[in-house]
């Protein structure tokens, strides 16, 4: 992936290439064999088929025909899986086709050491790809829930699991039903309309409080600063279940438990951190000597603001926006105790159909919501990139 | 500032000393910045931390036991708990909980003394039934010997003492500030009646009950004090006053209205008045002492009872001891939340460290790409985490599914791994992984890849060079991530509510449960107050190992 190569790759000996690679193969062959009724035959077999493959590649064809001896074995691995499994069988078939095509080679011709320093031992580079491995499997365990939520939402059943159709790449088994429930289900648009009239007001609340009070805790001569910002991130740090008992008990003294004005109140508090730390981070690199030199040339303080502070700090200003929109939009705990049935949100509503597991809406929803926040991730990535740019011209 | 010093002090451009124009300008300065904090601090004052020490004023608050049975509470102050309390007391209980069954309020204090001793509230609920058919004994007897006493307008009369009378105010205001302790709400305004001053003193008892009656008339149910005939409780204090013989004679030299009728009231045969036993026969459970003592105990305004409870202790009349053996949950919840929390910190500290090394010394275009798979779960929505976890952990779920297809698992002995504490560990290490992650990396960016070279070539083996060199520098990561993360999973309540049954739950789920279920406000108050302390605790160290303003977002 460098480009260049540490170490010159050389072809490993026989003896040890076909027993790594009829290992691999045989691993393989664990699974389909399992899935065929014995594991010890398909180890077996995968091990053997595979040790013969890589014989004829390496030795019979060698590498001057790589590219099409890896064609051929592709090809052999799908209609091997069309003969198992039939269509998800060619999916399968696919995968381990391409792996293993380039696998042999990677092993065989001990492409592995490539991009490795030449002095590491032969444990080291075992231990290099290993951690590789490990890392890989960590990242599946983080992604794979997320993904696996999408294809389960255009499930044509009611059920939140994947049906044989499905398996099957039937489009009977695939339906937009549940999108079309999202859409249609007065419920559910009401809970998104909630959630709607909820955050951006909580998040504009949040965010008009927070600059104010970010800039002034960036002058240096605050007192009490730390006591000031211990209250101010309070918030987040003391547990939800903790904040909502709290807002529960007091705000149904005050009368606004249950109301829409309440919900906002509450939301637009654990919001406020968020925009607090995000702008007081962008405000470390702000140059004070810009404020000073708008004052010199007879700029008065609001002037100063909006036309020479607030333009530098606003990409700040916007992630710490969207961190508060996305706490609130996101937020369950509190609204289930502020609000009452009347304020009922998107989250609110997925967490009650999760407890009673009524119908893969949920996952429909929870698609939509994965959509929005790979938008929201992708807005905030190329707001940090342009407030570094920025950062960069300004002098000093 | 008194400079007189040789030179005299340097002055600015106006003339004033240095020293004070630049302190002038300092302080302006400081307002300006308090100014712009001012109205956000004044805001999470109100909207979250006033709602925290209300939280805490309600663990240990208490009033609800004084202000419905004010005269109880103030007669059981000397009961010495070693049996059934004495007709006094029976007495002051009956009028009590007379007012208190008028205002509906007498269930409430039943519920809640039944979070101490269960069985106490059906004791109430039914005697409060039966106070008006206690009294109306009495408002029978009196009645016969005079129709009169039927008459709301001979009753206003007669307790506001005539016309001219001198007023007892105090009386009129102590019972109607009672009123607004039991309704919890402000009442203010001329009610049309005052207890004249020299008929509270000879009736004591009559005057009280009427003036509660009057109060509650005019403010609670909007009615005209001079046109309500008065609760049997009034008759009933009305025979308490006449069984003293003294009211008698004090009667005897009574000028004021109806002053007739009570000498009359006063001569003939009253029924006995029996509270005690008439209250033991509307519920046999009111001869049981330890009732008793439950009342007593928690009479006081404050009391330390929701914390020995979230503690799982009790108060005994032989002081505070531990609950039997059955009653004991709180300790194994708590128990439960620190072991399940410390679970998942470990697994996201044994998950994260690999990813943040990985991250760390990749060429920045490939850990940037990675980074964003580390950034989707932590930016996507807690609930569809969540979701996505009920999916892949079910009986028939994602997990279960391609095992039974691969054939590890038998389709009939599929895994559980939902509604214990395995499906709450897997699914909160994944949604806090992000938070270990995150830490660690922007630490361990700052270790130089360089170190680990030189160890190495310096003779140390791999595991030495990481394990002396590399690993001790990385510790800080180790704690900031770790300290965010057990403090994030403490609290926790969505996920283990939904993947958690019943063995996987968390103290928060408990307190979620008082709240909204068993409406125990004051133990869930208490048990919060406890989850509180340890975050707090937390996160001052927290501050002193990572300082608050070095946490990051994204």
């Amino acid at each position: 992936m460098n480009g260049f190569t540490l170490t010159p790759v050389e072809t490993k000996p026989l003896s040890f290439a076909l027993p790594v690679i009829g290992a691999a193969g045989g691993f393989a062959g664990l699974f389909v064999g399992t899935a065929h009724g014995s594991g010890a035959m398909g180890i077996a077999i995968g091990a053997v088929a595979l040790i013969l493959l890589a014989y004829l590649a390496l030795v019979v064809f060698g590498l001057g025909q790589e590219k099409v001896t890896r064609w051929g074995i592709f090809a052999l691995f799908v209609i091997t899986g069309f003969l198992l499994a039939a269509l998800p069988g060619i999916v399968l078939g696919v995968l381990s086709g391409l792996f293993f095509s380039w696998f042999i080679f990677w092993i065989g011709e001990g492409r592995y050491r490539a991009n490795l320093a030449p002095y590491l031992t032969s444990g080291q580079v075992l231990w290099h790809y290993t951690f590789r491995v490990i890392c890989g499997a960590i990242f599946v365990f983080l992604i794979t829930p997320i993904l696996v939520v999408m294809p389960l939402s255009f499930n044509a059943q009611n059920f939140f699991t994947f049906t044989p159709e499905m398996l099957r790449f039937d489009p009977a088994g695939y339906s937009l039903k549940h999108y079309q429930d999202f859409f249609t289900s007065s419920g559910w648009q009401q809970a998104l309309r909630n959630s709607l009239a909820i955050a951006p007001v909580a998040t504009l609340l949040s965010v008009s409080f927070g600059t104010l009070a970010a800039i002034g805790l960036s002058s240096e001569h605050v007192p009490f600063r730390r006591a000031i910002m211990a209250i101010l991130i309070s918030p987040m740090i003391v547990p939800l279940i903790i904040s909502a008992a709290g807002m529960y008990f007091f705000y149904s003294r005050i009368g606004l438990q249950g109301t829409y004005f309440g919900v906002v109140l509450a939301h637009a508090a654990l919001g406020i951190p968020f925009v607090i730390i995000t702008v007081t981070a962008t405000l470390v690199g702000f140059d004070r000597s810009l404020t000073r030199a708008a004052a010199n040339m007879g700029a008065d303080p609001v002037t100063t603001f909006f036309r020479v502070q607030m333009p530098l700090i606003l990409p700040g200003v916007i992630s710490g926006g969207l961190f508060a929109f996305i706490t609130s939009f996101d937020e369950v705990v509190v609204v289930l105790f502020v609000g009452s049935a009347n304020q009922q949100t998107l989250p609110w509503r997925m967490f009650t159909g999760l407890r009673e597991q009524i119908s893969p809406t949920i996952l429909a929803v929870a698609t939509i919501l994965v959509v929005i926040s790979i938008a929201l991730l992708t807005t905030l990535e190329y707001l940090r990139r342009r407030s570094e740019r920025l950062r960069g011209m300004s002098p000093g | 500032m008194s400079d007189t010093t040789q030179t005299g002090p340097m002055l600015a451009a106006d003339g004033t000393p240095l020293k004070r124009s630049l302190r002038r300008a300092l302080r302006a300065q400081k307002m300006r910045a308090l100014a712009l904090i001012a109205p956000l601090l004044i805001f999470v004052l109100l909207t979250f931390i006033a709602p925290i020490v209300d939280m805490l004023f309600r663990s240990v608050e208490n009033q609800i036991v004084g202000n419905t049975l004010p005269m109880t509470v103030e007669e059981l102050r000397d009961w010495d708990a070693a049996d059934t309390p004495d007709e006094q007391v029976f007495r002051a209980l009956f009028f009590d909980l007379f007012l208190a069954a008028e205002a509906k309020e007498h269930t409430k204090l039943g519920s809640r003394l039944n979070y101490e001793e269960s069985g106490i509230s059906s004791l109430f609920r039914t005697s409060g039934r039966d106070v008006a058919d206690i009294g109306e004994v009495f408002q029978d007897a009196l009645e016969e010997i005079d129709p009169a006493f039927e008459e709301a307008q001979v009753w206003a009369e007669m307790m506001s003492g005539g016309a001219g009378a001198e007023a007892n105010t105090r009386l009129l205001s102590n019972q109607i500030g009672r009123l607004e302790q039991l309704e919890s709400s402000a009442f203010n305004g001329d009610i049309g009646f005052v207890p004249g001053a020299e008929i509270s003193e000879i009736l004591p008892n009559t005057a009280r009950a009427y003036a509660a009656f009057a109060g509650f008339t005019y403010f609670v149910d909007g009615d005209v004090v001079a046109e309500e005939e008065p609760w049997e409780a009034v008759y009933a204090a009305l025979a308490v006053d006449l069984e003293d013989p003294a009211t008698a004679t004090a009667l005897a030299s009574y000028s004021g209205p109806s002053a007739d009728m009570l000498r009359a009231a006063a001569a003939a045969e009253l029924p006995p008045i029996d509270m005690k036993a008439a209250m033991i026969d509307s519920n046999k459970d009111w001869a049981r002492p330890n009732f008793w003592e439950t009342i007593q105990t928690y009479s006081p305004p404050y009391t330390t009872g929701y914390f020995l409870n979230a503690v799982d202790m009790e108060k005994t009349p032989n002081g505070i001891a531990l609950r039997s053996e059955d009653e004991r949950i709180y300790g194994i919840l708590f128990k439960r939340t620190m072991f399940m929390s410390l679970m998942i910190t470990f697994s996201c500290v044994a998950l994260g460290y690999p990813i943040a090394w990985l991250l760390a010394n990749l060429p920045s275009r490939t850990s940037n790409l990675l980074m964003i798979l580390v950034l989707l779960p932590f930016w996507t929505s807690l609930l569809v985490r969540t979701s996505a976890w009920k999916v892949m952990l079910q009986q028939q779920g994602v997990i279960n599914d391609v095992l039974v297809w691969l054939g590890l698992v038998a389709d009939e002995s599929r895994l559980v791994m939902i509604n214990n504490q395995f499906g709450t560990i897997v699914a909160m290490t994944h949604i806090l992984l992000p938070f270990m992650i995150l830490p660690m990396y922007s630490v361990m960016q700052t270790i130089p890849q360089t170190y680990l070279r030189a160890a190495k070539s310096l003779g140390a083996t791999n595991w030495t060079a990481f394990w002396r060199v590399y690993f001790p520098q990385s510790v800080p990561g180790i704690g900031a991530g770790s300290i965010l993360v057990f403090i994030l999973a403490i609290g926790y309540y969505i996920t283990p509510e939904i993947v958690g049954g019943t063995t996987g739950t968390f103290i928060s789920n408990r307190i979620a449960y008082h709240i909204s279920s068993s409406l125990n406000w004051g133990l869930a108050a208490a048990l919060g107050t406890i989850l509180l302390a340890v975050v707090l605790i937390l996160y001052w160290a927290y501050d002193k190992i990572v300082g608050i303003d070095n946490v990051k977002l994204g």
